[in-house]
């Protein structure tokens, strides 16, 4: 599987232990993607909120840059990255004129080739068949609450990707590995996501509704694939506990640090003793 | 929403909640008539911004995400502490208190002893690149 890989601003900063842990993990699967040279950032929230044109121009010099070093498939672990670079595409498809004038913006062809994957989907790609014969160590102990957040299923045209109420692609992963994951009500509740800075109380009361439904519903963990959502629930989980005047204590995972303890691979390897919740 | 209906575009455009929206496309995915909220929030927010309509009371919010963008313009990827930087000096007028200024400083060490702290960020070699696009996106820097 020749993948490129579009990290993203948070995966080369704060969030460097999910790089690790992809990393990690997909080497394991013998799958190594590449990162785009020269890629910039996807613009984020800040560029839809603010300028539609470049919400499109920044992922498509990236989809460009993907293209010109002969990529077909794009994995953007970040969801917010994913969502934004399959948006680029699909508003280019659908409009020819958009495409001749986005291009002539960035400087560079987008022909619409290159594919953009999200973690799940490179996992599906790989395959159960695969996984399972791998694991070494099956995490029985495991009650993970499967958190998928705003931007993996939505918006459900864009993405393309499980369903947007009732998801269920991390829930068979992690089944995969023995684990058994909790059922409860706030999968694709959002956790305040970009919000940690500039309005640090939505995050607090967002997240800790999250917090406590998964505790309510028994699960002794977390495990989620997107860098902010990490953030949010892991590094401010101490502030949310708190906000809330409760204690969760729920360790926060990403769903690569699972699949690679289940496949033998250290938890320094996958750079979970980096987590603020152990 | 119903301002908009009403033709009542100014009002919508200096509305505390455009701010206050986290744009996590739930309304966008749950319109039973497909009306695509959280599209329509982003064009209320950049008209906002584009008359000066944006509400005082969400400045936090505005200064931030105008950082960012500055951010990504000198830099074509984001420098974590170079934007916390920003953010809190020009948003402090507003906020007018120190503990504002540091109250996230304590995590800095939190942050280094979990290898998370990058005291100077990535920069991509091509900017020019980066500046063209984002002035032939009229996106000029953020004052």
């Amino acid at each position: 599987m020749k993948l490129a890989y579009y990290p993203g601003c948070a995966l080369h900063g704060s969030s460097n232990d999910y790089e690790q842990s992809l990393r990690a993990c997909l080497g394991k699967l013998e799958v190594e993607p590449q990162e785009i040279k020269e890629w910039i950032c996807c613009g984020a929230t800040a560029a839809h909120a603010l300028n539609h044109k470049l919400s499109i121009a920044l992922p498509a010099r990236n989809l460009a840059l993907a293209e010109q070093q002969g990529f077909e498939e794009m994995l953007a672990p970040c969801p917010m990255c994913s969502m934004q670079l399959r948006k680029a595409a699909k508003l280019m498809d659908e409009d020819a004129s958009l495409r001749r004038e986005i291009s002539s913006v960035i400087e560079a062809e987008v022909t619409g080739r290159v594919q953009v994957l999200n973690l799940i989907q490179v996992l599906q790609r790989i395959g159960p068949e695969r996984i399972k014969p791998a694991v070494k160590n099956p995490l029985a102990d495991l009650k993970p609450a499967c958190y998928y957040g705003c931007l993996l299923t939505r918006p459900p045209a864009i993405v393309q990707f499980d369903d947007p109420e009732q998801p269920s692609s991390m829930e068979t992963i992690v089944k995969v590995l023995g684990a058994k994951p909790v059922d409860w009500n706030f999968r694709t509740e959002c956790c305040g996501a970009g919000m940690t800075m500039a309005k640090e109380e939505t995050v607090l009361e967002l997240s800790q509704r999250i917090l406590a439904d998964a505790q309510r519903h028994g699960a002794n963990c977390v495990v989620t694939a997107c860098p902010m959502c990490h953030v949010n629930l892991d590094m401010k989980q101490h502030d949310i506990e708190q906000h809330a005047g409760a204690h969760f204590g729920l360790p926060v995972y990403y769903l690569t640090d699972l699949v690679g303890l289940a496949l033998g691979i250290s938890r320094e390897e996958l750079g979970i003793d980096r987590h603020f919740v152990t | 929403m119903r301002a908009l209906q009403l033709g009542n575009f100014e009002k919508a455009m200096s509305a505390d909640a455009i701010w206050a929206c986290v744009s996590c496309q739930t309304c966008s995915t749950r319109c039973p008539q497909s009306v695509d909220c959280a599209g329509v929030m982003d064009i209320l927010r950049e008209g906002a911004l584009g008359r000066g309509l944006a509400s005082p009371a969400q400045r936090s919010v505005v200064v931030f995400q105008q950082a960012f963008l500055n951010n990504i313009r000198r830099n074509g990827r984001l420098d974590e502490i170079e934007l916390i930087a920003e953010f809190k000096l020009r948003a402090l007028p507003s906020e007018r208190s120190l503990p504002f200024l540091f109250k996230d400083a304590g995590l800095a060490p939190k942050l280094q002893k979990r290898k998370k702290l990058h005291l100077r960020g990535e920069k991509v070699n091509d900017r020019a690149v980066v500046r063209r696009i984002f002035e032939r996106c009229g996106d000029g820097q953020h004052e």
